[in-house]
Order: structure tokens, then C-alpha cells, then sequence
């Protein structure tokens, strides 16, 4: 069953988990770093392990390289720090983004030797550690971003950077660095791979921000959600077609893929829906993955039917929301195993909650749910 | 006293616009759109095909023009075109929209809501209610986002 957690009454605006899933690195909306671990007492209880508190204002980004158990963290303070355990102590060490405008999302490649950063400045800050100067350098990426960058996201290549904009544009850049990488060779998304190179603009034709950008597990498609209710997916296999679907739902602030056609997207909606990008290139909404079991209606005393009927001009006293989220959700990551073939996924939420959804048990609870 | 105390046109300024940075719309060329046949259109509702009509207005939309008299000629047909149905007509003429000319059709009750004329606020709060029966929050939310208005 989904396993809910709940960390307090702060909405979480973004988390990340190590390699072993057993801890937590989450942002309760302010300029705090929570790290919990698992484990204690109650099976599946979380304990406060650590604050990291070096962030002048509000952190916008947390990312935990699985493989050297680094964490980088960004802030609307301007600055990333990128966090190392020495000695059972988290240290920062500083980076210099050189942006003037608030950093809002932040990745580590998958090699683990880079990081970028997206800002308000309306540019991507990719960063590397220079070994002679022992220093983390950034390199900008401006044109031909017009507005802030909202998200950003890494090919398996550890080169382009798929960033999604206020602009309305979801574009893949070059973020090849050639003091930590060796020469690319070409995807499917083009050839010429310098740095800052723009390799494609995508936009389905709407207006709204766009929210969240990935590419799949194998790097041929990108998709992104949008605040026009949409989810897009562009096939570089298949001739760069894009195919979007422009849905009956609040829009969708957060996405991951879970397999090589399916993403599991969520938003203000506060309930993870599940689409799939099938076979003739369409964008198809399958299923709901939070549908509530009927509850049976309790047994309300006359006078508490009366009461509030008097506060509140109803007998029914619900005011909860049928979904396990109370509110929007704000983070969603895959939990066990990869974006190819994701077994569980997490997401949090402006409630303060941290709900891991078991895709297992999700299957047999819910009637026709199928994830391929 | 300084003789220019009294000057207050320069708070009067967008000084927005001299911002480099600010940001341009793309820019979209003067779409050759000219809105719906108004010919057309009126014969199809004294044939009483009023469904027909309301495909037409909504498919020929002038979005991407900049004439605004384009854009206000097609709302007043469309008005028409709405206020022709019967409030029992209405969820029937809806449910054979597509998508697409669902969302058309939202954008044209919101903007017809900000130029109020005589009793046409009910008939499109009628029309909105069937629209986002099954347009959902998605439609209304893709009124609000989109770029290009009607």
C-alpha cells in the first residue's frame, strides 16, 4: 500500500533521497536543508538527523548524487552549495552561480561530475570542480532563453540539458564541458555539441510555463508538463514529432517517466495520474493513481448533526480531500529502481506529507491499472 | 521653489518598456484571418442549423490577427450564434464539439462575460456550465493561460 508519511505542517517544496533510500534531504519551504533517516522505533517512522542551514533564503533545489553521496542544494539567495560527509557532518562548499536573480531548480549529471542550475536571471549555470584551483567554476548558458528557467534535467549522454522556461518553451542545450568530458557522440538530437549550443525549441502551441522537463530513460524523448493543463512528449526516433495532450485536469506542477512510455505526472490536482505515450505517438491519460476506497459514512450524533449544521450550513462533516495528498503535489522522484523501469515513486506535497506509491500494490488494488 | 513641482506626467510613464530585458512576445506575422463568413454564417442559423453555425464560428476564429475589429466582428457573431439555442439545446450542441472547439467555445463565454449586453450573461453562464462538463478545470485554466486571445 502507499506508505504515507507526514513531516510536519510545512508544505515540503522539493526533496531528494540518497543511493539506499534510507534518507530523506527535503526543504519544509524556507531557507532550511532537513536530512531524516529511516528506521527507529515505528517501522517506517523517520527520524531528524540533520538541518543544514547555510542558505540565506528559501531553498528551490536539492539534488543527491546516489553514487558519490554528495548533495548540491540551490537557493533564491543566488548561491548553490554542494554538501560533502565528512565525519557523520554535512560541509558546504560554496559555488559561484554569477547569477543576479534567484536559482530555481538545480541537477546533477549522471556522471556526477557537474551540476546546472536554472535561474531567474533567465540563464543556466552549469558548474564543474576545476581540480588545480579546487574549486567549483559555472558556465553560463543564456541564449536564447527569454524568461526564467523553471526546470532542468540531464541526457544519459552527461552533455545536453533539456531546461523548461516561463517562456513557454521546453529547449535541449549542449552542456558539454571539455575540461571533465570526453567528446559526445552524436544523438538524435543533433550533431554540433559546443558548449551552450541550442540543439531544439519545442512548444505545443499554448501559452503556459512550463513546469517540469525530462528526458526518458534511454535520452530519445523529452516530455514536459505545463500550467495549460498539458503533457507534451517530443520523439527524437521518430522525426522530432511532438505529440501533446491538453487535458480536463488542473495543471500538472511535477512529472517523472516511470517506464520508456509511461510517465506518472502530478500537480494541483494533489493525485498522480498515469499517461502513456503509445505506439501511434499519442499522448494517452490511463489512469488516476489515488482512487480513495469508499469510506463508510460514519455514525454522526444528533447533536454534532446539528452543530454544525448551525457553524456550517451542512450536515456532512468533510472537509478532508479524497486523495491521500491534501494538497498540491510539489516534488515527485522515482524511489526503487529507474526512470526505465521505476517500482515505486515518491512525492511531496504542500501538506507536509511524503507518500511513497508501490506501483505493485497499486496494480492490484486499482482494476485495469497496467505500467509498460 | 522649483518652477516644475507641479509636473506629473512623467508618473504617467511605462517605464517597463525602455527594459531590455523585458520580455517580447513572439512574434506572430499579421495572420491574413479574417473571423467567419458573416453570410455564411447568418444563412445557417435562418436554415436553423444553428450546430453548423457554431462550427463555423468557432473554426474560423481570428486569433492571429491584430486587427481588432476583426476580433470584435467575430465576437458579435458568435454571440449570435449562442444566443440562438435553446437552454435545452445547449448540452446537446456541446457534447458534438471536439476538443479543441471546446476550448474555442470557453474563451468566447469568458470574453463575452466582459462585454455584458442585455440577458446574455444567463445564456452563457449556461453555456459555460455545459462547456465545463466536459472541458473540466483544464479548459477553463487553458482560457487563462493561452496567448493568443479571441
Amino acid at each position: 500500500m502507499s506508505q504515507v508519511h507526514s513531516f510536519g505542517i510545512q508544505p515540503i517544496s522539493i526533496h531528494s533521497f540518497n543511493e539506499n533510500h534510507n534518507q530523506i534531504a527535503f526543504s519544509p519551504n524556507n531557507d532550511e536543508v532537513h536530512i531524516y533517516k529511516s528506521g527507529g522505533q515505528t517501522s517506517g517512522g523517520w527520524e531528524k538527523e540533520d538541518v543544514l542551514m547555510e542558505h540565506g533564503q528559501r531553498v528551490t533545489g536539492i539534488d543527491w548524487a546516489p553514487k558519490s553521496n554528495r548533495i548540491v542544494t540551490c537557493g533564491a539567495d543566488r548561491n548553490a552549495y554542494v554538501w560533502t560527509l565528512d565525519s557523520g557532518k554535512w560541509k558546504p562548499t560554496l559555488v559561484i552561480l554569477r547569477i543576479n536573480r534567484a536559482a530555481t531548480c538545480v541537477r546533477w549529471s549522471p556522471m556526477e561530475n557537474k551540476f546546472a542550475v536554472g535561474s531567474g536571471a533567465r540563464l543556466i549555470s552549469v558548474c564543474y570542480f576545476e581540480q588545480e584551483n579546487d574549486w567549483w567554476v559555472s558556465k553560463h548558458i543564456k541564449k536564447p532563453i527569454r524568461s526564467t528557467v523553471t526546470s532542468v534535467d540531464w541526457h544519459p549522454n552527461n552533455c545536453l540539458i533539456a531546461s523548461g522556461s516561463t517562456d513557454f518553451k521546453a529547449r535541449i542545450f549542449s552542456g558539454y564541458i571539455k575540461e571533465v568530458d570526453e567528446k559526445p557522440e552524436a544523438t538524435a538530437w543533433g550533431k554540433k555539441m559546443t558548449f551552450a549550443n541550442l540543439m531544439n525549441e519545442f512548444s505545443n502551441g499554448g501559452g503556459g510555463w512550463v513546469h517540469a522537463v525530462a528526458f526518458s530513460a534511454s535520452g530519445d524523448k523529452l516530455a514536459w508538463v505545463g500550467h495549460d493543463s498539458s503533457v507534451s512528449v517530443v520523439d527524437a526516433q521518430n522525426n522530432m514529432s511532438l505529440a501533446f495532450v491538453k487535458t480536463e485536469f488542473l495543471p500538472f506542477i511535477t512529472f517523472t517517466w516511470v517506464t520508456e512510455n509511461s510517465l506518472v505526472v502530478g500537480g494541483h490536482d494533489c493525485c498522480p495520474l498515469l499517461f502513456n505515450y503509445d505506439d501511434t505517438g499519442k499522448v494517452v491519460f490511463m489512469n488516476k493513481l489515488d482512487i480513495p476506497k469508499e469510506t463508510q459514512t460514519k455514525e454522526i450524533s444528533a447533536m454534532k448533526r446539528f452543530q454544525t449544521l448551525d457553524k456550517r450550513a451542512t450536515t456532512v462533516e468533510d472537509s478532508d480531500l479524497k486523495t491521500l495528498h491534501q494538497n498540491t503535489i510539489t516534488d515527485m522522484t522515482v524511489h526503487t529502481g529507474d526512470r526505465g523501469s521505476a517500482q515505486k515513486i515518491s512525492t511531496t506535497g504542500v501538506d507536509g506529507q511524503m507518500i511513497i506509491w508501490d506501483f505493485k500494490s497499486l496494480e492490484s488494488s486499482i482494476q485495469g491499472l497496467r505500467i509498460s | 521653489m522649483a518652477v516644475n513641482t507641479g509636473a506629473k506626467q512623467f508618473r504617467k510613464v511605462d517605464v517597463d518598456q525602455y527594459n531590455e530585458d523585458n520580455y517580447q512576445e513572439d512574434v506572430i506575422e499579421d495572420g491574413l484571418d479574417e473571423g467567419p463568413n458573416e453570410n455564411e454564417v447568418s444563412s445557417l442559423l435562418q436554415a436553423g442549423k444553428n450546430v453548423d453555425a457554431l462550427k463555423v464560428v468557432l473554426k474560423n476564429a481570428p486569433l492571429s490577427t491584430k486587427n481588432q475589429n476583426t476580433k470584435d466582428k467575430a465576437l458579435q457573431l458568435t454571440m449570435r450564434v449562442l444566443t440562438s439555442f435553446r437552454s435545452a439545446e445547449i448540452e446537446k450542441a456541446v457534447n458534438t464539439l471536439d476538443k479543441l472547439e471546446i476550448d474555442m467555445l470557453m474563451k468566447y463565454v469568458y470574453r463575452g462575460f466582459e462585454v455584458p449586453a442585455e440577458g446574455s450573461s444567463a445564456v452563457l453562464l449556461n453555456w459555460h456550465e455545459k462547456a465545463y462538463a466536459k472541458g473540466g478545470l483544464g479548459c477553463i485554466v487553458r482560457v487563462l493561460t493561452d496567448r493568443k486571445h479571441v
